[in-house]
């Protein structure tokens, strides 16, 4: 990449903030409807502390409920991979799990679960954890048949299968699904945040857009989303590099 | 070594992948069997290995005990080596599988590299190895555990005619010295004539054994260039011609 085609990006949305500040002052469109960068910056730097805050009790959510997915992903993938009776058990609840949306068994989880922050991990994790399931899953049982046929004909038992072939060989699926999953598990987290506020707890960012919507600070509600926005981004690079570094480490990558 | 009687091999579909095979393997030799894509040589190998079961017939070790673990080796057409570790990592792994640490083999491990020619290339991963270093690499796996039988099948196919001659001269130098009995399974004339002590040539599905050439050919330095190679080839493409269906 040249450095203008890396500066391109951020070019393109400097000149973006620009014609949308230039519109909301020309044609003087009120900022409970539509604040320019200015105002919203403005409203960031007035309550950044509160805002700060509250990402950090989002993102506390979204790293647990993380952790749990890929634990929990992977756990259940080894299972389905060990035993066909598993993995015939275990599928057809993960695709309930997964196509049930979650802010509609977010309030029972939110009743059952006392601890309001448990809670919200509880939602995030069924929201991040299939990626990792399905990905492992699939890296397991994409184990070259070759490979295995050597590994047979050496007497390998299966535990040494599993730990010397078919987990490396699963490596690169496992961390493309957590990639996904760390997306999916800051979504989560807001989705039950969303939930939970309607119920009094309202630690975290969805708590501050809720709060800015009925007091009609719209400047505060597009900084909370900016930082939901940005928070998003900087997971994906991250987990991204992760597992770039992962995989040259122990990977095929050279 | 091992005798095959009547063997055959139906797959799930219904296909015959050869039927009625009788075959002798004799300790030392170097048995090459030739055929056209699909005559069913890969499954044959596969059988010899203990991957697969025939369907018919029966296979026979002549010292009556089944070939243990580290007995065989097998060499893909592939190279087939574990990406993430190194070249040294993926010569141990049989050793490994055997319950054999790294420092009790060192020896054995840094020995074979070596006659494979891969000395100073130890540490160096799958992904940075030509498909030649690959492929002896796989070969170097396939002999570290000192196998009674060698099986290969396709060893060379997707490699360059250069690298290609370079690594039929080093498997044909290492069988002279070793004498490890070798099966392999190849679709070249050439390559076939170049290595083979006996050579089957199998027909297509369902796959036959149709003709048996044996190959006194001598051991001088270029058997590349020898007169005798060149009226090897000359017979084994009438052979192939005589035996194959038009």
């Amino acid at each position: 990449m040249t450095s203008v085609e890396r500066a391109a990006p951020i070019a393109f949305g400097l000149i973006g903030l620009g014609l949308w500040q230039g519109a909301v002052s020309s044609l003087h469109v009120p900022v409970y409807v539509l604040p320019g960068p200015t105002a919203i910056v403005a409203a960031f730097w007035i309550d950044h502390t509160s805002l700060l805050i509250s990402l950090l009790s989002t993102l506390a959510v979204t790293a647990a409920a993380l952790v749990a997915a890929a634990l929990l992903g992977m756990i259940l993938a080894l299972a389905m991979a060990a035993s066909r009776v598993a993995r015939a058990a275990i599928q057809p609840w993960a695709v309930v799990l997964q196509v049930t949306p979650v802010v509609a068994i977010a309030p029972l989880i939110i009743i059952w679960v006392n601890q309001q922050f448990a809670a919200l991990v509880v939602c995030a994790t069924i929201v991040a954890f299939f990626p990792v399931l399905s990905n492992t899953a699939a890296g397991l049982a994409a184990t070259p048949p070759e490979l295995a046929d050597l590994f047979r004909l050496n007497g390998a038992n299966r535990r040494q299968t599993l730990f010397l072939l078919r987990l490396p060989a699963a490596l690169p699926y496992f961390l493309a699904g957590l990639r996904i999953a760390g997306t999916l598990a800051l979504v989560g987290a807001v989705v039950a945040e969303f939930v939970a506020s309607s119920g009094g707890f309202a630690a975290g960012l969805a708590g501050r857009i809720l709060e800015a919507g009925y007091r009609l600070e719209i400047p505060r509600m597009f900084a909370a989303l900016t930082l939901l926005a940005l928070a998003g981004i900087t997971i994906y690079a991250a987990l991204g590099s992760f597992e770039r570094a992962v995989l040259r480490r122990f990977g095929a990558a050279s | 070594m091992l005798r095959l009687t009547g063997a055959g091999r139906r797959f799930v579909n219904g296909t015959i992948a050869f039927a009625d095979i009788d075959m002798r393997i004799d300790a030392g030799e170097f048995v090459v069997l030739l055929g056209p894509s699909g005559c069913g040589k890969s499954t044959l190998l596969r059988l010899l290995a203990g991957l697969d079961v025939p369907d018919t017939g029966t296979i026979v070790w002549n010292d009556g005990t089944p070939p243990a673990p580290g007995d065989i080796g097998f060499v893909f057409q592939d190279a087939t080596l574990l990406p993430w570790a190194s070249a040294e990592q993926n010569v141990h792994l049989p050793l490994r599988l055997a319950g054999k640490s790294f420092s009790e083999t060192r020896n054995e491990v840094r020995a074979t590299i070596a006659q494979l020619g891969l000395a100073g290339f130890e540490d160096a991963k799958p992904a940075s190895l030509s498909g030649g270093m690959k492929m002896r690499v796989s070969i170097a796996r396939a002999l570290v555990s000192r196998p009674r039988l060698l099986l290969m099948d396709e060893p060379f196919a997707a490699l360059d005619e250069f690298t290609r001659h370079r690594l039929q001269d080093d498997l044909h130098a290492l069988w002279r010295e070793a004498r490890t009995t070798v099966v392999f399974v190849t679709h070249s004339i050439y390559e076939t004539a170049y290595l083979a002590s006996r050579i089957l040539v199998m027909t297509p599905r369902p796959g036959r054994i149709a003709a048996e050439i044996p190959c006194p050919l001598p051991d001088p330095a270029d058997r590349r260039t020898d007169p005798a190679y060149a009226s090897l080839t000359a017979q084994v493409t009438e052979t192939l011609r005589a035996v194959m269906p038009a």
